[in-house]
């Protein structure tokens, strides 16, 4: 994992003195709201309905076992036991007084962690493939290259104030998991013909009010030159992007209203420039020192069969159904990847709490060679188990309810906070997962339902990612009452899609059986081994509709 | 964001979040209350707008964060807000009743 470096040391514990001396000036009122909103905005403090609320960065997804003890430690001392993970690979704290953030920030920096890049029309906190690093077939640790952009864009004072919020996501992997087709820039780790390693770019996409599939505008861009060249997407950016109107700010609408064809040739025209003089070319040294933190831990030699697992599997039929949805394979011989579902039956989607989070800390450094990922999903990632000990894990997983087997499956929706938190919400998000996985919590029928991702958004703004749910739901108020639009046949991974719009919105109460007459339709309509989206993408809109609507 | 009253609203209450911790308040007596149910209601719009006024003079705006009218509607106790929204920031979050107003309410 990343350390950081006296720099980094310097930035954070430099940026929290900042603060205090801000939040200070606004509370004695030397400061007026005016003044001080973009400052702790900057600093991820939001003013949610009922409290201020922090979202704290975590850098492509990774911490370790002492972070999230901080985590946990936060939660109980500043909060109210608890915190919220998010698609972004976040985590959010709903309760904090703002009088207190600043010894919040401090105790979150002598971790190595903070709010920067949480908010704001900055460069976000870069997310990545939860997998990194333990996935087989992966071409580069998606984390690398993450943190040379973190550091890149860290207070990049050219881009400090951009149009608008821009964020970028990372994999190394030929299945994304990091849903980077929905990033301002999402980026392919790729091999050449040469066998070089280099970076797919893809451009502008992005959910929320208009959403968008990003455009591919490059192939390969060598390592050395990929600053360069991003530099030159976002100068492009930075340039042309609207600020007249913060709907049509994003670099979605300046690619979707350029066009492809000419934003490929503005940015290349950009990066000649800037590759001509040399300035941002990454040094090999600097690469290969910035690679060594990421270096595979120390695993240890074992076979690739472990007998105490399959003698599990053989005497435990609930542990044979979690490792099936929730145990990946991993690169190496003997270890599997461990995902920790934050959806248990009838729960909040992404949350955990401090005692959870301790567990979890525990479990990290005990089995999992001190890493912890979160995932955009918002579950959480052990990604180094020995299959020896997978069952230990297991056994103290379901002793704090971190066990649900329904990694993929249809009661594990992503789901935003919604208006039962959220100040930008039109209506709740939370409850309608809760209600969905109740109603379909019986297990048979989900692993008879197979995978099938629901995600639901309180608000067009899309946080929930309901344009690429498999099953979207969106909230939209009519009145102060809250209803739901549904949409179908959205996809995040690598042959993304965004979902078509069934059609009338429905009343909280029969959402529920919205879902469940969408289920019906695909288990009647599917073909043998057809996931939910690939009937969808084979019959199309109407048989859906025709049930839904029947009435 | 919602709207917070409907255009022919009869009764309305001031609300906003205060500086130091975000809690959630309502304007009574030239004051600020954390329960709704002793909130001050006007009726009318020239009412509602005197209200507004008085809860926000210049020297709030150190402590108390963008007051705003919203709508409530009459009911068995006193008055209750018409939107699920102001519901919520009355009450806390729905799917944690442990939390918020309505946990220290008992």
């Amino acid at each position: 994992m990343y350390r950081y470096d006296e720099f980094d040391h310097k930035i954070v514990t430099d940026r929290v003195s900042q603060f205090r001396g801000q939040v200070n000036r606004r509370i004695s009122g030397e400061l007026s709201e005016d003044a001080f909103k973009p400052l702790r905005l900057m600093n991820g403090v939001y003013l949610q309905l009922h409290a201020y609320m922090l979202r704290v960065a975590i850098p492509y997804g990774t911490v370790s076992s002492k972070q999230m003890r901080m985590l946990a430690h936060i939660a109980r001392k500043y909060d109210r036991g608890y915190g919220h993970f998010t698609t972004r690979q976040n985590i959010q704290y709903n309760w904090p007084a703002l009088d207190r953030i600043p010894d919040l920030l401090e105790e979150l920096a002598s971790e190595e962690m903070h709010a920067i890049q949480t908010s704001g029309n900055c460069i976000r906190n870069v997310t990545a493939d939860q997998y990194a690093g333990a996935i087989a077939d992966e071409i580069e640790d998606p984390r690398i290259i993450s943190e040379i952009i973190r550091q890149w864009s860290t207070f990049h004072p050219e881009f400090s104030y951009l149009p608008r919020k821009f964020k970028i996501a990372v994999t190394g992997h030929e299945n994304d998991r990091a849903a980077i087709k929905l990033h301002d820039i999402g980026i392919v780790i790729v091999r050449n013909d040469k066998g070089e390693t280099g970076y797919e770019v893809h451009v502008g996409g992005g959910q929320g009010r208009s959403p968008f599939i990003a455009k591919k505008i490059t192939n390969f861009v060598p390592a050395e030159k990929l600053l360069a060249y991003l530099e030159a997407v976002m100068r492009v950016y930075n340039m042309l992007g609207r600020r007249d109107n913060s709907y049509k700010a994003r670099i979605k609408i300046l690619v979707h209203e350029t066009g492809e064809t000419e934003m490929r040739r503005l940015v290349d025209e950009e990066f000649e420039r800037i590759d001509a003089s040399q300035m941002l070319s990454l040094p090999e040294a600097e690469l290969d020192r910035i690679s060594a933190y990421f270096a595979p831990p120390n695993y240890e030699n074992l076979p690739a069969q472990s007998e105490a697992f399959e003698a599990a599997k053989g005497s435990n039929a609930e542990f044979n159904h979690w490792v099936k949805t929730n145990l990946v394979p991993h690169k190496t011989p003997g270890y599997g990847i461990v995902n920790i579902s934050l959806k248990p039956i009838g729960g909040i989607p992404g949350d955990a709490t401090d005692v959870q989070m301790d567990v979890i800390a525990d479990l990290a450094e005990r089995y999992a060679l001190d890493e912890v990922r979160v995932t955009h999903e918002q579950n959480l990632v052990l990604p180094h188990v020995k299959l020896d000990e997978a069952k230990e894990v297991y056994d103290i997983l379901c002793a704090h309810d971190l066990a649900t087997p329904n990694i993929g499956l249809i009661s594990d929706s992503i789901a935003c906070p919604g208006l039962d938190y959220c100040n930008l919400a039109n209506a709740r998000s939370i409850p309608l997962a809760q209600e969905i996985s109740t109603h379909f919590a019986d297990l048979d029928k989900q692993y008879d339902i197979g995978e099938l991702k629901i995600k639901i958004s309180g608000c067009i703004n899309a946080c929930g990612h309901h344009h690429v749910g498999h099953i979207g739901i969106l909230g939209v108020d009519k009145k102060g009452t809250e209803f739901y639009q549904i949409s179908l046949g959205g996809s995040a991974d690598e042959q993304a899609s965004l979902g078509d719009i069934t059609g009338q919105a429905f009343t909280e109460d029969k959402v529920v059986d919205a879902v469940d007459t969408i289920v019906e339709t695909y288990l009647n309509l599917r073909q043998p081994e057809e996931r939910f989206l690939d009937t969808y993408r084979r019959v199309g809109m109407s048989p859906f509709k025709e049930q839904l609507y029947a009435d | 964001m919602a709207q917070h009253s409907s255009k022919g609203a009869r009764f309305q209450a001031v609300t906003a979040n205060r500086l130091n911790d975000g809690e959630v308040v309502y304007f009574k007596d030239n004051s600020w209350i954390e329960n709704f149910a002793e909130a001050e209601i006007a009726d009318g719009q020239e009412a509602a707008e005197a209200l507004l006024t008085r809860a926000s003079p210049d020297n709030m705006e150190a402590f108390i964060l963008d007051p705003y009218l919203f709508e409530v509607s009459e009911c068995q106790d006193g008055f209750t807000p018409v939107s699920v929204r102001e519901n919520i920031r009355a009450k806390g979050p729905t799917v944690r009743t442990d939390l918020g107003k309505q946990a220290e309410a008992g």
